[in-house]
C-alpha cells in the first residue's frame, strides 16, 4: 500500500540525513521526498511517500517519532488529505508540433513557462497519476527533460500539522 | 568570567558528577586534555586503545546506575571507537562518547585526522551533536546526558572542533532542558494495565518473560517482587540476567537459541506471555512464525514503541518505563488479593506440574567424571569460589553462554555482556570499566583464547591503574562457537576456526607484571580459583585454562528453526 507520510522536523543540520538515514538502514522505501522550512523557519516539513504493509508502516513511523529531531509524524493516507506534485517538462517543439503540445498542456491545465524556437518548458501541477498521463500522452521521442517535485500533502478540513 | 570551551567540556562533567573519565589523547584534544589536568574532580583512565575506551565506560554504565563517559580524539580516535559505540547502542546503555574535531574552518577539507564523525556514527547512537560555537557548548552537554539517560537509553556523541575548545565564553550550565521533539513516556496507560492485570489473574499457563529493560530501569526488586507476588515461572533473557534471583525455583533458567529446555517450552507453551523490557530477539523466540503456532495472549511492557509488535504481534502493548508499569501492576495485583480474587490457581499448579516435568530433562547437564576440564565445571567452581556475589564479564562466543548458562545471577548489574551486537574482545575492558565502577568488588573475566586477544593490551591499562581483575581464558584451541556451528552445520570442516600459534599466556601476563597460571587437570581448577581470589586478591590474575576442545554448549536452537526444535545434546546429531 501506498502511504504519505508527513513529517515535521527540527531544521538543524543532518537532521534530514537522520530520517533518510533511517529508511536506508531498516531497508523501507523511498519512492519520492520532498522538505522545505516551514512558515516557522526552526522547522521543515518532509513528504515522504513509501510503500509497505501495515506492520511495516506502523514501524516507519515508530521509528520516525524515536529520532531526536523529528518533532511530529503523521500518516495522510490515514484519512481524508490532498496530494500535489509540481513537474517542470521541456518538450521538443517545432513546426505543427507547437500547435499540438499547447492544447495538450492547455488540456492538462498545464502553462508554458518558457520558450524557444525548438522547445517548450511546461508546468504542471497535480498528483502523481495526472502527472504520469501527461507524460504518456506525449510523443516520448518529443520529451527533452523532466524534473518533478515528488509529492506534497496536506490533510483535509480542519486537521492540522503543527508543533 | 569567560571559560575556554575545553574548561566548559570539564565544568560540565562536574556539574553532571562524572568521577571517571576513558579516553586516549591526540591533536584535536589536547585543550580538553590541558583542562583535565587541572582539574581534579574526575579520574581519567589513559586506555591502550580507543575501543577500550568506550566498552570501559559502556561497562562503567552497566554495573551502576550512572553514566560512562569516554573521550577520543577525531579521525582513528573516533573510527577506533566506532565498535564500542555499536555495541553500547545495540544493548541500549547510557553513555556519553565525546570526540575531538578538526577546527571548524578545516571541517571538509580532507584535514588530518578529520573523518565525518557524525556521519560514521549517526547509525549507531541514540544521538549526536556536532558543535558549532563555544556558545552552544554547555547547552550540548546538558542535552547529551539528558538523551542518554532518559526514555530507551542510548550513547550520545558530542563531537568538539578544536578551535571551540579554545574560544571563550562565559559559562552556565543549564539546570533543565525543553525539547519540543523529545519527550519519551514514563508512565503506561491505566487501561492497558488493567486490561494486562486481567490476562494475568485468568491466566492457567502464564510466563513472565524479562529482559535487559529491566536492568536498565532498576526495576529488579519491583520484579523480584511481582513474581513472588503472583508465583508465576518466570525467564530473564540473555540481557536481562539478575533481574530476577537465578537460585530461586521460579526461575527457570534463560531462553532462546542456548536456553534451558524448560523456558524455551514454557515460552512456547504458555496461555499468556508477559514480556518486560524484552524485544522478541531472533536470539530469544527463534523463527517468529514457528512461535505464532501456539495461541499466546501476549502483553509487552517496553518503554520503546518501536519495540513493540516489531517481531511478534502482541495482544495489549503498554509503553511505558518499565519500573513505573510494575509499581502498577503490583498495586492492582495487591488490590485484587485484598479483595479476595485469586489468580487460577489450580490451573497455575498443573502448569508448575508441566513445568518440573521438563525440568527432569536436566538440559544443563554435562561429563562430570571427564579428565578433561570442562568449561561448565569452570564456571560452576567460579560461582562457588565468589559465593555468586562477583561481576562478572564476558566475551562473545561458547564461554560467554556457559558463563549465562551457570553462573547463577541473583542481582542486577553483575553480568555484563555484549548480548546485541556479539562484540568480542568487550571482556577485559568491560572488566577494567567495572572494577573503576566498583573497586573492592570480585571481578572476573570469562573468556576465551579467541576473544581475549581482540583486546589484550589492556593488560597494560590494567597495571598501570592497578585493576585486579581475575581473567578466566576457557582455552580450547578453537574459536568454539565457530567450530560448534561448523560442526552441526558445515559438515565438521573446520575453516579458520582453529587457533593455532597462540600465546603462552602466562608469559604473557607476566611480561605485563601480572599473575599467570596455566591450569590442566580438573583437580587444578578450584585451587587456581581459590589462589586468584585469595592469594593473589590484589593481583590480576590470568588463568589459562586448558578446556575439553570439543565440548559444545546445549541446548540450542539452530539459527532459524523454531523455539522448541532444539538439540539436546551430541547424541541428537
Amino acid at each position: 500500500m501506498r502511504h504519505i507520510i508527513s513529517i515535521l522536523l527540527e531544521n538543524e543540520p543532518g537532521a534530514l540525513s537522520r530520517v533518510v538515514g533511517l529508511f536506508s538502514a531498516r531497508g523501507y522505501n523511498i519512492e519520492t521526498l520532498t522538505v522545505a522550512p516551514t512558515e516557522d523557519k526552526s522547522l521543515s516539513r518532509l513528504t515522504i511517500v513509501t510503500t509497505g504493509s501495515d506492520d511495516v508502516i506502523e514501524q516507519i513511523t515508530k521509528h520516525l517519532n524515536r529520532l531526536i529531531d523529528v518533532v511530529k509524524v503523521v500518516d495522510l493516507t490515514e484519512s481524508a488529505y490532498i496530494e500535489r506534485e509540481l513537474m517542470l517538462i521541456k518538450v521538443r517543439a517545432v513546426g505543427k508540433e507547437r500547435e499540438e503540445i499547447k492544447r495538450m498542456a492547455d488540456i492538462f491545465r498545464g502553462r508554458v513557462i518558457d520558450v524557444t524556437d525548438k522547445s517548450y518548458t511546461i508546468e504542471l501541477t497535480g498528483d502523481g497519476t495526472k502527472l504520469d498521463a501527461f507524460i504518456d500522452a506525449l510523443d516520448r521521442a518529443a520529451i527533452l527533460e523532466t524534473v518533478r517535485t515528488g509529492a506534497s500533502g496536506i490533510a483535509r478540513g480542519e486537521r492540522v500539522l503543527k508543533a | 568570567m569567560e571559560l575556554s570551551g575545553a574548561e566548559i567540556v570539564v565544568r560540565c562533567l562536574q556539574e553532571e558528577g562524572v568521577e571517571h573519565v576513558f579516553g586516549y589523547p591526540g591533536g584535536s584534544v589536547l585543550y580538553i586534555y590541558d583542562a583535565i589536568f587541572k582539574q581534579e574532580t574526575f579520574q581519567h583512565i589513559l586506555v591502550r586503545h580507543e575501543q577500550a575506551a568506550v566498552h570501559a565506560a559502556d561497562a562503567y554504565s552497566r554495573a551502576t546506575q550512572k553514566v560512562g563517559v569516554c573521550l577520543v580524539t577525531s579521525g582513528p580516535g573516533v573510527t577506533n571507537a566506532v565498535t564500542g559505540i555499536a555495541t553500547a547502542y545495540m544493548d541500549s546503555i547510557p553513555m556519553i562518547i565525546l570526540s575531538g574535531q578538526v577546527p571548524t574552518h578545516a571541517i571538509g577539507q580532507d584535514a588530518f585526522q578529520e573523518c565525518d564523525t557524525v556521519g560514521i556514527t549517526r547509525p549507531c547512537v541514540k544521538h549526536n551533536f556536532l558543535v558549532k560555537s563555544v556558545k552552544d557548548l554547555a547547552e550540548t552537554m546538558k542535552k547529551a546526558f539528558h538523551i542518554a539517560t532518559t526514555g530507551r537509553p542510548g550513547p550520545v556523541l558530542v563531537d568538539i572542533p578544536k578551535d571551540v575548545t579554545r574560544d571563550k565564553c562565559r559559562f552556565e550550565y543549564p539546570k533543565s532542558v525543553e525539547m519540543r521533539s523529545y519527550n519519551p513516556v514514563v508512565k503506561g496507560h491505566q487501561g492497558q494495565i488493567k486490561k494486562a492485570l486481567q490476562l494475568l489473574m485468568q491466566a492457567q499457563r502464564p510466563m513472565i518473560y524479562t529482559g535487559g529493560g529491566v536492568i536498565l530501569a532498576n526495576a529488579a526488586p519491583e520484579l523480584n517482587k511481582f513474581v513472588d507476588l503472583l508465583g508465576f515461572p518466570v525467564t530473564n533473557t540473555l540481557m536481562g540476567l539478575g533481574g530476577f534471583r537465578a537460585s530461586d525455583r521460579k526461575f527457570v533458567g534463560m531462553p532462546g537459541m542456548h536456553g534451558t529446555y524448560e523456558a524455551n517450552m514454557a515460552m512456547q507453551h504458555c496461555d499468556v506471555l508477559i514480556a518486560i523490557g524484552a524485544r522478541f530477539d531472533d536470539r530469544v523466540i527463534g523463527d517468529p512464525k514457528h512461535f505464532a503456532q501456539n495461541p499466546h495472549k501476549i502483553i509487552h511492557v517496553d518503554v520503546d514503541p518501536s519495540s513493540i509488535s516489531k517481531r511478534v504481534k502482541v495482544d495489549v502493548p503498554i509503553v511505558g518505563d518499565v519500573r513505573e508499569t510494575l509499581v502498577d501492576l503490583i498495586g492492582l495485583v495487591e488490590q485484587q488479593f485484598a479483595s479476595g480474587s485469586r489468580t487460577d490457581e489450580a490451573a497455575v499448579a498443573a502448569w508448575w506440574k508441566q513445568i518440573d516435568e521438563w525440568r527432569t530433562k536436566d538440559c544443563l547437564r554435562y561429563d562430570k567424571k571427564s579428565d578433561l576440564i570442562k568449561p561448565q565445571f569452570v564456571v560452576e567452581k567460579l560461582w562457588e569460589v565468589t559465593k555468586g556475589d562477583a561481576y562478572i564479564t564476558s566475551d562473545v562466543g561458547q564461554h560467554q553462554m556457559w558463563a549465562a548458562q551457570f553462573y547463577k545471577f541473583d542481582k542486577p548489574r553483575r553480568w555484563i555482556n555484549s548480548g546485541g551486537l556479539g562484540t568480542m574482545g568487550v571482556g577485559l575492558p568491560y572488566a577494567m570499566g567495572v572494577k573503576m565502577a566498583h573497586p573492592d568488588a570480585q571481578v572476573a573475566c570469562i573468556t576465551g583464547e579467541g576473544s581475549i586477544q581482540m583486546c589484550i593490551q589492556e593488560l597494560s591499562t590494567c597495571k598501570q591503574y592497578h585493576l585486579p581483575v581475575k581473567i578466566v581464558n576457557l582455552n580450547n584451541r578453537y574459536l568454539g562457537m565457530v567450530r560448534q556451528w561448523q560442526q552441526i552445520e558445515y559438515g565438521s570442516r573446520y575453516s579458520e576456526s582453529y587457533m593455532d600459534a597462540l600465546p603462552d599466556f602466562v608469559k604473557l601476563a607476566e611480561a605485563y607484571g601480572h599473575i599467570g597460571i596455566r591450569v590442566e587437570h580438573p583437580q587444578d581448577v578450584e585451587p587456581a580459583l581459590r589462589d586468584a581470589f585469595g592469594k593473589y586478591k590484589d593481583r590480576l590474575v590470568f588463568l589459562d585454562i586448558l578446556t575439553d576442545q570439543k565440548e559444545n554448549v546445549w541446548p540450542m536452537v539452530q539459527g532459524g528453526k523454531g523455539l522448541t526444535e532444539m538439540i539436546l545434546s551430541s547424541e541428537d546429531l
